[in-house]
């Protein structure tokens, strides 16, 4: 730890963390395989701070760590019982404002809603479930679109923009009315310029948007979660792409 | 006959709502018609059907099917994970599955077949039967019968075990797993997951035997009661293969009558709409499916263990057929009803699912890594059936060119079963009611009817010590005579 020196250091919950300028907390963090849990962060796209699941305590100032810049000497708190407890409240929140049913969910054991929420020990959904009506549309070929388990983290909206450069995903409404909509004259996904190769269809952290006909071609016991927690897996977090090849049954041969 | 449909008062009979929250727990209710003379005329027992499973999964991805219907029930998902995909198999497009893939899907089946006859009884049936129908009901249950006897219960826990562990290594869980996917299984399985359940199949098969002899013992210490009790003849019906053996996970239907002459045989279960009728009556949320050619009157007809071992020409394991022809001889030569016989037939069935897991277990192909079939062209609709612990079982999906399934049917086995356990009540009640009263010794013993058949409400039933019920006692005005219930 020697070579870390004041001038490009900080903490996270009294442990010294290098970082590069630049970088944000969250960067910095995992890079240093100290764990913030997160879900619209993904080190391919650029930050967008909407889930709140990363807030930390900066210099005791709330903030989010995935846009907070690292800087020398910053004192943060991550690992503790009051934040835990905000996150899992916001976890919660997310569950009962979608429509997430993980028993017949094929994107179970490799959702990372669903791995935070068990790392966390989110025993309850807490708040009443708002069952919204979201629609559901099959209309494209190779990918299907379930706004029931939406989370609005936009990267599929960033994924689309910065990596394919087709904008097929925007959020639209205010509020509770928010969602997803698909660019496209008749607003299906059918009618967009979205292909399978994509790495907008493959983006999703929870099964809103998947890639049609896979369903549980991998095994309990190899998908991403089985494992370990989400919180030991800060390496696969840290270095992560989205897939480029469309994941088919052909991997079950 | 008095009928609830064309009742001349229909307006002094009383009307009975029975709470979602009541059906989803599983309790049963049962409605016992005098006639003019008090002597019971109709029976009704009431069962939830499937809380709606046809309708919410329409909309949905049929890759999706297999895994949610299992939801349908924690004792035998893998039985609806199964018959939905086979129906997928075709819809998506394949044909023929690779050698492995059908046999770790019956390997994944006869464990099913395992743990669920295992379940139904050691934990809920045996303890009527070795404790007695009338015995105390707080000692009548699987703690009961680990303190008379500790060691059959001992080897129903173990049998059980075993039957899921085998579920576990093909599906990766014990309950509610994934295993088989549309066009084959994800899942290979590894010399070490074959050889732990090598180690423990023959001791499954010496304990299955001991617990048929046991039953065959009760039987012949008062065979004017256990062969008697609930006679219920009947057409029967189950999956046979081209020559005629029983086959658990796929073949073509066969159905014989109450004598065992057939009615129809190696009918493709695609067509099962050809020889099956389904109705709906006003007071059940179950559907009465029955024989199209003898009609609703006279084609209802049983399925599950007992019917389907004698509707078909043989089992194909030597120990377990060996053992059915033991079973046969109760009736010298003509089909046997008791409703009693059908905890006889059950556990020669586990010893058959036993024997055919050991067969396996052989068989070099289970370790094959050759999972999915290839792919052709695909089907707009697509059925799938199976011979689940409880009897037949029909999957009948429509799935749209966007991969949306728009359509699907199930008559599961409690339902095909539906009209059977009526007349085995029927029978009960008739032998049991005295006078215009109901007794906790009839309750008890058409609660033993019921159980027999092993429906899907005993699920929430014994574990726990009684099978919550309603027993309500309606005269030929539909007047309430006496009702009787008992919570869970």
């Amino acid at each position: 730890m020697s070579d870390i020196s004041s001038a490009n250091s900080f903490s996270i919950d009294g442990q010294r963390i290098a970082f590069t300028p630049g970088q944000t907390i969250l960067e910095a963090a995992l890079a240093a395989g100290v764990y913030i849990p997160h879900l619209c962060h993904h080190p391919e796209l650029t930050p967008h701070g909407s889930c709140k699941l990363c807030t930390v305590v900066v210099n005791g100032r709330n903030g989010s760590a995935c846009t907070q810049k690292a800087m020398p000497g910053i004192e943060v708190e991550n690992n503790s019982p009051a934040l835990n407890d905000r996150r899992r409240v916001l976890l919660q929140m997310l569950f009962v404002e979608g429509n997430h049913f993980c028993p017949g969910c094929e994107k179970s054991g490799n959702c990372q809603l669903q791995a935070l929420a068990y790392d966390l020990e989110m025993l309850t959904p807490h708040f009443r479930h708002a069952f919204p009506a979201r629609p559901v549309d099959t209309t494209h070929p190779d990918v299907w679109l379930d706004l029931n388990r939406c989370v609005m983290c936009e990267l599929c909206v960033r994924a689309s923009r910065d990596l394919d450069g087709k904008s097929v995903f925007m959020l639209a409404g205010r509020g509770a009315e928010s969602r997803i909509v698909v660019n496209s004259p008749s607003g299906l996904l059918g009618d967009s310029e979205l292909s399978i190769d994509d790495r907008a269809a493959h983006v999703c952290p929870v099964g809103a948007i998947l890639p049609k006909r896979v369903g549980y071609a991998v095994p309990i016991g190899q998908r991403q979660f089985d494992a370990a927690p989400i919180s030991r897996q800060v390496d696969y977090l840290a270095r992560r792409h989205i897939p480029i090849v469309p994941v088919t049954e052909e991997l079950v041969k | 006959m008095f009928e609830l449909e064309t009742a001349a008062h229909p307006e002094t009979l009383r009307r009975v709502a029975i709470d979602p929250v009541t059906r989803v727990e599983g309790h049963g209710k049962v409605t016992l018609l005098l006639d003019q003379d008090n002597k019971i005329h109709q029976v009704r027992l009431h069962i939830v059907e499937f809380r709606g499973f046809e309708v919410f999964i329409e909309g949905r991805p049929y890759w999706e099917v297999p895994v949610t219907v299992q939801r349908l029930c924690g004792i035998c998902p893998v039985s609806h994970q199964l018959a939905a995909v086979k129906a997928m198999d075709l819809i998506a497009g394949y044909g023929q599955l690779t050698a492995t893939a059908e046999k770790l899907r019956r390997l994944l089946h006869y464990g099913q077949i395992v743990q669920s006859h295992a379940v139904h009884f050691y934990h809920l049936a045996s303890p009527d039967l070795l404790l007695g129908f009338d015995s105390d009901l707080t000692r009548r249950n699987i703690v009961g019968v680990a303190l008379d006897f500790p060691e059959i219960a001992k080897q129903g826990v173990l049998l059980r075990k075993f039957g899921q562990e085998v579920i576990r290594h093909v599906a990766g869980k014990r309950v509610h797993g994934t295993g088989a996917i549309p066009g084959g299984v994800n899942k290979a399985l590894s010399v070490a997951e074959r050889d732990e359940m090598a180690r423990d199949i023959d001791q499954m098969i010496v304990w299955t035997q001991g617990a048929i002899d046991m039953v065959r013992r009760l039987h012949e210490t008062n065979p004017g009661f256990y062969n008697v009790f609930g006679d219920t003849p009947a057409s029967m019906m189950g999956l046979v293969r081209a020559d005629g053996a029983l086959d658990f996970y796929h073949g073509a239907l066969r159905a014989v009558d109450a004598a065992g002459r057939t009615i129809f045989d190696q009918v493709d279960y695609a067509d099962y709409q050809q020889v099956l009728q389904e109705e709906i009556k006003p007071w059940s949320y179950m559907k009465f499916p029955h024989i199209r050619s003898l009609g609703a009157d006279d084609g209802w007809y049983k399925v599950g263990p007992l019917a389907r071992v004698q509707a078909a020409s043989y089992l194909a394991t030597p120990l377990a057929e060996a053992e059915r022809l033991k079973m046969l001889a109760l009736g010298n030569g003509k089909p046997v009803h008791g409703t009693l016989v059908y905890h006889w037939a059950r556990l020669i069935e586990i010893l058959h699912a036993a024997e055919m897991i050991r067969d396996l277990l052989h068989d070099n192909d289970i370790l094959g890594h050759d999972l999915m079939a290839d792919r052709g062209t695909r089907r707009p609709e697509a059925v799938g059936v199976i011979e689940a612990p409880r009897g037949t079982l029909f999957h009948h999906y429509r799935v749209n060119e966007d991969d949306q399934v728009t359509y699907c049917n199930l008559i599961v086995s409690t339902t095909n079963n539906n009209q059977a356990m009526n007349e085995s009540i029927r029978t009960v009640a008739r032998q049991y009611l005295d006078g215009r009263e109901l007794t906790e010794g009839l309750l008890n013993h058409i609660e033993c009817a019921i159980r027999a058949y092993d429906p899907c409400l005993s699920c929430a039933t014994h574990a726990l010590g009684k099978m919550p019920m309603t027993v309500e006692l309606v005269d030929a005005d539909g007047a309430l005579v006496d009702r009787m219930s008992r919570g869970g």
